[in-house]
């Protein structure tokens, strides 16, 4: 009883002091505080920018497929980018593609990802009232966002932007005098990628602490939602490797703007001898990589915890194998610190150390293995619910099948070495990194779009959306591996000059064309978001009858999620179809003692520990109330 | 109410530790982080030869034991804030400041010593990591000395004492993990030169 009336109490105390400080424009929308407004900045700017990284790719498409058409039409876009010929200007293209792949994996798949369904799930899965520190996640947002105006203002100046590819490999991006994306194009990409550094390290700080020292009462580990284990590991991937690309960056600026040879030595351009001396550009291949490696984790983790949630949720049946999956994401954790020279088979290493990374890489199958096999026995003889959100997980463990296949092949040197810089190698990370963890972002969004925004998206667009987008990644990724293992090598802005190219004409062509469809597609997505925002069908607080704590806050929580106390955890996450149950799910918040009817043997003598805690705490309450 | 409000929470949550000062040790450890990349960059390429062999600058010895004093100095600042000692207090973190800035003047005239010996900061990479070490150390103590002002002004406001100890706290550990990182870097460079 005496809970009930504190709560009471409480709920009109909250709301009334929502009103109060929550009137401003500015503070609500703009420099808000709030956990949840901050995961909707994130997704914003992350959906920006994936337009933009994918309107980028289907322009070197357009060059790649069909090398011999005029690009006039362009010209208004591109400008002088389009030669009087009407072709794409070569360093253009250079540029095209390092803008690419710098958007996707940072802008669009870290900060896009991360810092959306992050902020938004980890107060409201472990039930916090807000991030450890509202303050340090604001600036995280605004340091992302200045991040982001400067690299959308590198993209229209007179050199154009970096493009030396985004892994800015020295020599090539040291020296101005080597292609004009390496002049000021690369000093922006420099600067824009310090702010995101910095943001990353705000976001992930507060990520880790939170979750480490702001879970409810009852929330212990072994609690948590799978998604807070992965976005807890992806902070911690996140917090140990990107002070290394600070530290590589940093050498590479002095190399740059000081003159100093951390990276050069030894070089001639055009005819003429460099000062440099002494530097060694393998030097910052390992530094790089050593951040490179752990970052397709810090962009595929959070896919990987948001599958785990949203297969169990619509199989409805528990995550098969809670402990095996922790045990896995830890061991993917540490491992992929450890295996990063795998990008350097060619660099010139000592075989004998390739040995040993090739073992360490082959070796993250491992984990790999064990989640997809949870993955499908957790699909296995489920009540399967066809959601969107659960197309899009689904697809997910495909694509982390079929690119993870390739990622054996590429993982031995021998392959490798065959294989290195060709289109296999970009067939492969497409499918296991990129497309795995896009298709985990749009699981994700579709299913929490309900606690996003109060309203629904429409099912049946979300359909179209997958199929075409589904289909068409595979049509497009594919054929692409024949083309690398036919020696087709990655960044070259045309093939025609090699006879070998002519057979697979057709084929680049097709791929091109199945590019331009798929991203053509996302417009569906697009308008499904913004119109389902304002004139979606209105949510239930429960849509989908998930256990999680998100869903016992009201259709629009206010900022501290609950009005009344934060609800203390009684269970684990993954409750569903238990047998004897009335319902074919039990949230977190429901008491075992409860629930006697479906209880296993052992959860019946946690009963008895379970009424004595709240015994005490109703003693607690109690004795709070009467203070005041 | 609002009091009521928080008194639950606090309740709620299974704390163990000050959320802040947790964040600050994981900021520690991209600091680390940084250092342990610059480092380990170190001997790999020191292990590729065309290496530049100089001396040391003497004055590192000086200046590892500024930093060492001014660290006991900041931990005597914090045993009289606990005692509510607040003049030792305010004099141990004018010691521990004063020190600090002792420290960089010093880090200074390394840089000097180094030009004298014709080490200079664009040439082998040798001489350049030495400078990029101690700059780098140095950006991260002048912070600290920002951080140290702040809490010394708060002492005068009286807002720092027995019971509210977080904030010097949290200077405390800073200030002792940046002594500490200096007499890493110095061993390292003993170690490795």
């Amino acid at each position: 009883m005496a809970t009930a009336t504190v709560a009471h109490h409480e709920t009109e105390v909250h709301d009334h002091h929502d009103h109060e400080h929550h009137d401003s424009f500015i503070t609500k929308y703009i420099f808000s505080t709030d956990h949840k407004m901050i995961a909707k900045q994130f997704l914003i700017t992350g959906i920006f920018w994936a337009i933009i990284g994918g309107l980028l790719s289907t322009l070197f498409r357009l060059q790649l497929g069909f090398p011999e058409m005029n690009l006039e039409f362009l010209r208004p876009l591109l400008g002088g980018w389009i030669d009087e010929a009407g072709k794409l200007d070569p360093t253009f293209y250079l540029a095209l593609v390092t803008m690419h792949g710098t958007i996707m994996v940072f802008f669009v798949l870290t900060a896009g990802l991360s810092g959306t369904f992050s902020n938004f799930l980890i107060p409201l899965q472990i039930g916090a009232r807000d991030m450890a520190s509202g303050f340090m996640n604001m600036l995280s947002y605004w340091f992302f966002f200045l991040s982001s105006v400067i690299m959308f203002i590198s993209l229209f100046i007179k050199t154009g932007p970096a493009g030396g590819g985004w892994v800015v490999y020295p020599p090539l991006s040291a020296l101005e005098q080597a292609i004009p994306g390496s002049g000021l194009g690369m000093t922006l990409w420099l600067i824009s990628m310090t702010f995101f550094i910095v943001s990353s390290l705000l976001g992930g700080i507060n990520y880790i602490t939170t979750v480490i020292n702001l879970r409810t009462k009852g929330m212990s580990f072994s609690r948590l939602p799978l998604t807070i284990w992965a976005f807890f590991l992806t902070a911690v991937i996140g917090l140990l490797s990107f002070p290394v690309l600070f530290a590589a960056a940093l050498l590479l600026v002095f190399d740059r703007s000081f003159g100093t040879s951390f990276y050069l030595a030894d070089i001639y351009v055009a005819g003429e001898a460099l000062p440099n001396t002494g530097g060694s550009p393998v030097l910052f291949q390992h530094l790089f990589w050593f951040l490179g490696h752990p970052e397709v984790y810090i962009v595929l983790l959070p896919a990987l915890g948001i599958t785990s949630e949203v297969i169990a949720t619509n199989s409805r049946k528990p995550i098969f194998g809670y402990k095996a999956m922790v045990i896995s994401l830890l061991g993917i954790t540490v491992l992929s610190f450890i295996v990063w020279a795998h990008h350097m088979f060619v660099s010139g290493m000592n075989p004998f150390l390739g040995s040993i990374f090739m073992f360490l890489t082959l070796i993250i199958a491992v984990p790999s293995a064990v989640k997809v096999f949870n993955y499908l026995t957790t699909l296995w003889r489920g009540n399967l619910i066809f959601t969107p959100a659960m197309l899009f997980s689904i697809a997910l463990v495909s694509f982390f099948i079929s690119g993870g296949l390739t990622g054996i092949f590429l993982g031995n040197s021998a392959i490798d070495i065959q294989l290195h810089d060709t289109y296999f190698v970009v067939a492969h990370f497409h499918l296991v990194m990129g497309s795995a963890s896009f298709f985990g972002m749009m699981a994700g969004i579709y299913h929490w779009f309900p606690k996003m925004f109060g309203r629904m998206m429409d099912a049946k667009l979300g359909y179209i959306h997958f199929w075409l987008t589904f289909v068409g990644v595979y049509l497009v990724f594919f054929p692409m591996h024949y083309i690398g293992i036919a020696g087709f090598p990655r960044r070259y802005y045309s093939w025609t000059n090699f006879e070998f190219s002519n057979t697979y004409t057709d084929l680049n062509m097709f791929v091109s064309v199945a590019a331009i469809l798929t991203f053509a597609a996302q417009a569906i997505f697009l308008f499904n978001f913004f119109y389902s925002m304002y004139r979606g069908r209105k949510a239930t607080p429960n849509p989908w009858n998930s256990n999680t704590l998100e869903w016992t806050t009201p259709i629009h929580p206010g900022h501290g999620n609950w009005p009344g106390e934060i609800p203390t955890v009684y269970r684990w996450p993954y409750d569903y179809s238990k047998p004897g149950a009335a319902q074919d799910f039990i949230p977190q918040t429901v008491p075992l003692s409860q629930t006697p009817e479906s209880n296993l043997p052992h959860e019946q003598e946690l009963v008895k520990v379970e009424l004595e805690i709240m015994k005490d705490e109703a003693e607690v309450l109690v004795a709070n109330e009467s203070k005041h | 109410m609002e009091k009521e409000l928080k008194y639950i929470d606090i309740v709620d949550q299974p704390i163990s530790m000050h959320p802040k000062k947790f964040a600050l040790w994981l900021f520690l450890v991209t600091v680390v982080m940084i250092f342990a990349a610059l480092t380990s960059a170190y001997i790999v390429r020191q292990a590729e030869g065309n290496w530049l062999e100089y001396e040391l600058p003497e004055i590192f010895w000086l200046t590892s034991a500024l930093v060492i004093i001014s660290s006991i100095a900041m931990q005597w600042a914090y045993y009289s804030a606990k005692k509510d000692n607040f003049l030792s207090l305010r004099i141990g973190m004018i010691f521990a400041l004063l020190f600090g800035i002792a420290f960089l003047v010093g880090q200074w005239y390394s840089w000097v010593a180094l030009v004298d010996r014709q080490v200079f900061f664009v040439g082998n990479p040798a001489g350049s990591f030495l400078y990029v070490f101690t700059g780098l150390h140095a950006v991260h103590l002048i912070s600290g000395v920002i951080f140290l002002i702040i809490v010394l002004i708060s002492t005068f406001r009286m807002e720092v004492h027995a019971k509210a100890l977080d904030t010097l706290e949290m200077a405390t550990t800073y200030w002792h993990f940046l002594g500490g990182l200096w007499l890493y870097l110095f061993l390292f460079l003993q170690m490795n030169h």
